[in-house]
C-alpha cells in the first residue's frame, strides 16, 4: 500500500511582529514548526504500513514494512524540517514543491485550494492508495485542504478521523462530530482521510534516525515540474488575500493585576459575587 | 450569477442537542445582509430525508425561496449533500453559498468548491457585498491577524461561517414582514455512488457529572503541562467548590475525561462562572463557553484569545495563582 501524507510547516507570530503597511508579513520574522495535526496523520500512515493499528506497539518486534509512506509539502526551504521529521520517524520518501510564484502568497498565507491543486498533481503522479492529511493546520485553521484535494481527485473521503482500522481494501474509521458524538464510517480504497489530534500516539525518532534524515534526499519540484504555472495556480485559489491586519481586541476583559496573592484574592471575590448574583 | 443560497445544517435532524439550529438563523441573517447589499435574492436549501419538516421553521424574514431536496438516506452523508448542493448550484447559479463551519460542512464543502472551481473560504468571521462583489474576513496565523479576502473571477463563492460570529435576530422563526417564502421541492437523481457509508452513530458519552449543569466551572487547558500538575488543579477545584472542565488536548493526552471537554466537539456550557486556567482560547473551545455569565481567565500570554471573551483577565502564571488560591482557601478564611 502506498500512502501520501501532505504536511505543512506552520508559522506563528512572535510577539511584536505585525503586518507591514501593505498588509503582508515578513516571512523571515516568523517562527516555523511542523503542524501539530500532521504528526497524527503521519503516525496513522506508518501504523497502517506496519499492519498495526497503534504506533506504540510495545513488543519491540521489528515489522517488515509493507508499502511506502511518502511525505510531501508545499513550502519553502524551511519546510524541509517538517519533511525530515517525517523521514526520521519512518517515512520512505519526501517531496517538496516550491516556486517563486508562491513567494508573495506566502506573505499572507497560502490558499488551501491552491495547495490542494498542487498536491493533486503529486497524487496523480504517485497514485497512492491512501492520502492522510491533518484535519487542520494550526496557523491557517482552514480545515479544508484535505477535503479539497479529495474533491479534485474524486476520491472518497472522511474528515476529522479519530480511529482507523484496515480490512483489506476497506477502512473502517471513527469520525468526530460536533457535540461529543461520533460516527463509524466504512470507506473503500483509494481514499483520503483527515486526522484529528489525539487519534494515536505519534512515535518519536531516535537520534540515529534524526541524524540520517538530516542528509536524506528530498525531491524538489517547481510548478513547471508538476505541470502548472502561475496562472493555473491563481485560478485554482479559492480566494485572494487583499491584506492582513491586526485583530481588533475587544477590551472587554477587566485586568486583574498585582502579585499572585492579590490576583487570587481578587478572583475569590469575583467568583463569590458572581455566584451570589 | 446572482443570489445567496444558504445550505441549512440538516444533521441536527438526527441529533438531540437543543439550540443547534441557531446556526441556521445566523446563516440566514448573514445571507439576508448580503442580499440587501446587492447580492441578489435569498434562498435556503434543505437537504436530507424529512428535510421538508423544517421548511416552516426556516421561513423567516428575508427568505424568498426554500428549496427542499429529499434524499433517500435518513442520516447525513457527505457525498450526498455534496452532490445535491452541486446540482443546486448548477441550476440556480448563486453568487454566494453560505454554510456553517462545522465538521459536517467541512466534510463536503471544500471538495465541492475545489471541484467546481468556485471561490471558497472557511471559518469566515465577516462577509459583505461591495461594488466589486463579495468580500470576506477570516483569522490568519492562529487568528493573531485578520485576512481580508476577495474573490475575483469567481462566479460562485462558497463561504463557511463560524458559529456565533454572525448576529441573528431570529431564534425561533416567524415573519414580521408578513411575507412567505415559496417552497419548492427539488427532485434530484442523486446517484452519488456510495463510496463511504456510515455504519453507526455513537452518541456523546455520559459521565459521572454533567458539566453543563454546574454553576461554577474551573476549566484547565494544556498550560497545566502534566498529569501530576492536573491533580493539584483538581484539588483546587474541590477547595473552590467548582466542577472541573478541560480543553480538548487534555482529553487527547488521556488526562481528562471526554465528558468534561468543553467546546465544539465537547459540551456547550454557560455557567455563572467559568474560570479558565492555561487555555489559549481556540475558536473550537470558545464555541463551547463564550456564553458563560462571568468568564475569568488566567494565562501567561497577554495575546491569548481567551482574553477576548473574558470579563476578567490576569496575565499570570497559573500555578502561582493556583498556589495562592489554595493557601487562601486551605487556611479556612
Ligand atoms: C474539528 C475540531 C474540533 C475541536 N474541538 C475542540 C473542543 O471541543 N474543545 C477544545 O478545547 N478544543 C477543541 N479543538 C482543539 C482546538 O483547536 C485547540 O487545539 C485547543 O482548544 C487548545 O487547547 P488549549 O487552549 O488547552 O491548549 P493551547 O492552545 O496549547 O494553549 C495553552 C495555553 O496555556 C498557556 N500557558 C502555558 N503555560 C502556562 C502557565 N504556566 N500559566 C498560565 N498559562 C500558561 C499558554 O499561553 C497557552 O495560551 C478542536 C479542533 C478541531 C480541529
Ligand atoms: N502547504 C501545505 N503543504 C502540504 N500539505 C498541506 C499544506 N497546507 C495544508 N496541508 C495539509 O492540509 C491539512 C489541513 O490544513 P488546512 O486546510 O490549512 O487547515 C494539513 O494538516 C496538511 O495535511
Amino acid at each position: 500500500m502506498k500512502t501520501l501524507v501532505p504536511v505543512k510547516h506552520v508559522a506563528s507570530l512572535p510577539a511584536g511582529v505585525l503586518p507591514d503597511e501593505r498588509g503582508t508579513l515578513d516571512i523571515d520574522a516568523l517562527q516555523w514548526a511542523p503542524n501539530e495535526w500532521d504528526a497524527y496523520a503521519l503516525e496513522a500512515a506508518l501504523a497502517l504500513r506496519e499492519g498495526a493499528s497503534d504506533g506504540d506497539a510495545d513488543d519491540g518486534a521489528l515489522r517488515e514494512p509493507a508499502g511506502e509512506v511518502l511525505v510531501a509539502t508545499v513550502g519553502d526551504e524551511r519546510a524541509e524540517q517538517s519533511l525530515r521529521a517525517g523521514l526520521a520517524i519512518g517515512a520512505d520518501r519526501a517531496l517538496r514543491v516550491w516556486d517563486d510564484a508562491f513567494v508573495s502568497d506566502a506573505r499572507v498565507g497560502l490558499d488551501p485550494l491552491a495547495v490542494a491543486r498542487v498536491l493533486a498533481t503529486l497524487a496523480e503522479r504517485e497514485r497512492p492508495d491512501l492520502i492522510v492529511c491533518g484535519a487542520q493546520s494550526s496557523d491557517a485553521a482552514s480545515a479544508a485542504t484535505g477535503v479539497a484535494l479529495a474533491g479534485l481527485l474524486g476520491l472518497a473521503h472522511v474528515a476529522v478521523v479519530t480511529q482507523i482500522e484496515r480490512d483489506g481494501e476497506r477502512l473502517t474509521v471513527e469520525r468526530e462530530l460536533d457535540g461529543g458524538a461520533s460516527e463509524i464510517v466504512r470507506v473503500a480504497l483509494p481514499a483520503l482521510l483527515t486526522v484529528q489530534t489525539g487519534a494515536n500516539r505519534p512515535r518519536r525518532a531516535n537520534l540515529r534516525a534524526i541524524k540520517l534524515a538530516r542528509t536524506a534526499p528530498i525531491a524538489l519540484l517547481s510548478l513547471g515540474d508538476v505541470g502548472l504555472d502561475a496562472a493555473a495556480l491563481d485560478a485554482s485559489a479559492g480566494s485572494h488575500a487583499l491584506r492582513l491586519r491586526e485583530r481588533e481586541r475587544s477590551s472587554r476583559a477587566t485586568p486583574i493585576e498585582g502579585t499572585p496573592v492579590e490576583i487570587a484574592a481578587r478572583i475569590t471575590t469575583i467568583v463569590e459575587q458572581a455566584l451570589s448574583r | 450569477m446572482s443570489g445567496v443560497l444558504v445550505c441549512a445544517e440538516t444533521r441536527s435532524g438526527d441529533r438531540s442537542e437543543p439550540g443547534r439550529r441557531a446556526i441556521d438563523f445566523e446563516l440566514i441573517a448573514a445571507g439576508r445582509a448580503l442580499s440587501e447589499q446587492g447580492a441578489g435574492p435569498l434562498a435556503v436549501a434543505l437537504i436530507g430525508a424529512g428535510a421538508e419538516a423544517h421548511a416552516e421553521q426556516l421561513d423567516v424574514d428575508g427568505v424568498e425561496q426554500i428549496l427542499v431536496v429529499p434524499t433517500a438516506l435518513e442520516h447525513f452523508e457527505a457525498h450526498v449533500t455534496q452532490a445535491a448542493l452541486q446540482a443546486l448550484i448548477e441550476q440556480h447559479c448563486p453568487a454566494v453559498v453560505l454554510a456553517a463551519h462545522t465538521v459536517d460542512s467541512l466534510s463536503f464543502a471544500p471538495a465541492l468548491a475545489a471541484r467546481g472551481g468556485h471561490g471558497f473560504a472557511s471559518d469566515v468571521l465577516a462577509a459583505t457585498w461591495q461594488e466589486d462583489g463579495l468580500h470576506a474576513e477570516r483569522g490568519a496565523f492562529a487568528e493573531r491577524l485578520i485576512a481580508e479576502l476577495d474573490f475575483p473571477g469567481k462566479q460562485t463563492v462558497v463561504l463557511l461561517l463560524r458559529t456565533g460570529a454572525f448576529a441573528s435576530p431570529h431564534d425561533s422563526g416567524g415573519r414580521p414582514d408578513g411575507q412567505r417564502a415559496s417552497v419548492t421541492r427539488v427532485e434530484l437523481d442523486l446517484d452519488a455512488a456510495a463510496r463511504s457509508e456510515r455504519v453507526e452513530l455513537r452518541e456523546a458519552p455520559v459521565g459521572d457529572v454533567d458539566i453543563a449543569k454546574a454553576d461554577f466551572l474551573l476549566a484547565i487547558g494544556r498550560g497545566v503541562g502534566s498529569a501530576e500538575k492536573l491533580a493539584q488543579i483538581e484539588r483546587l477545584a474541590e477547595l473552590m467548590g467548582a466542577t472541573l472542565a478541560v480543553s480538548g488536548p487534555l482529553v487527547e493526552a488521556g488526562w481528562g475525561a471526554r465528558t468534561r471537554k468543553v467546546g465544539q466537539s465537547g459540551r456547550t456550557v454557560a455557567p455563572r462562572v467559568y474560570l479558565a486556567l492555561g487555555i489559549s482560547g481556540a475558536a473550537q473551545h470558545l464555541a463551547g463557553m463564550s456564553r458563560s455569565r462571568t468568564i475569568v481567565a488566567v494565562n501567561s500570554d497577554p495575546d491569548a484569545r481567551i482574553f477576548d471573551v473574558a470579563h476578567y483577565g490576569a496575565v499570570a502564571d497559573l500555578f502561582e495563582v493556583a498556589d495562592a488560591l489554595e493557601r487562601q482557601l486551605g487556611n479556612g478564611d
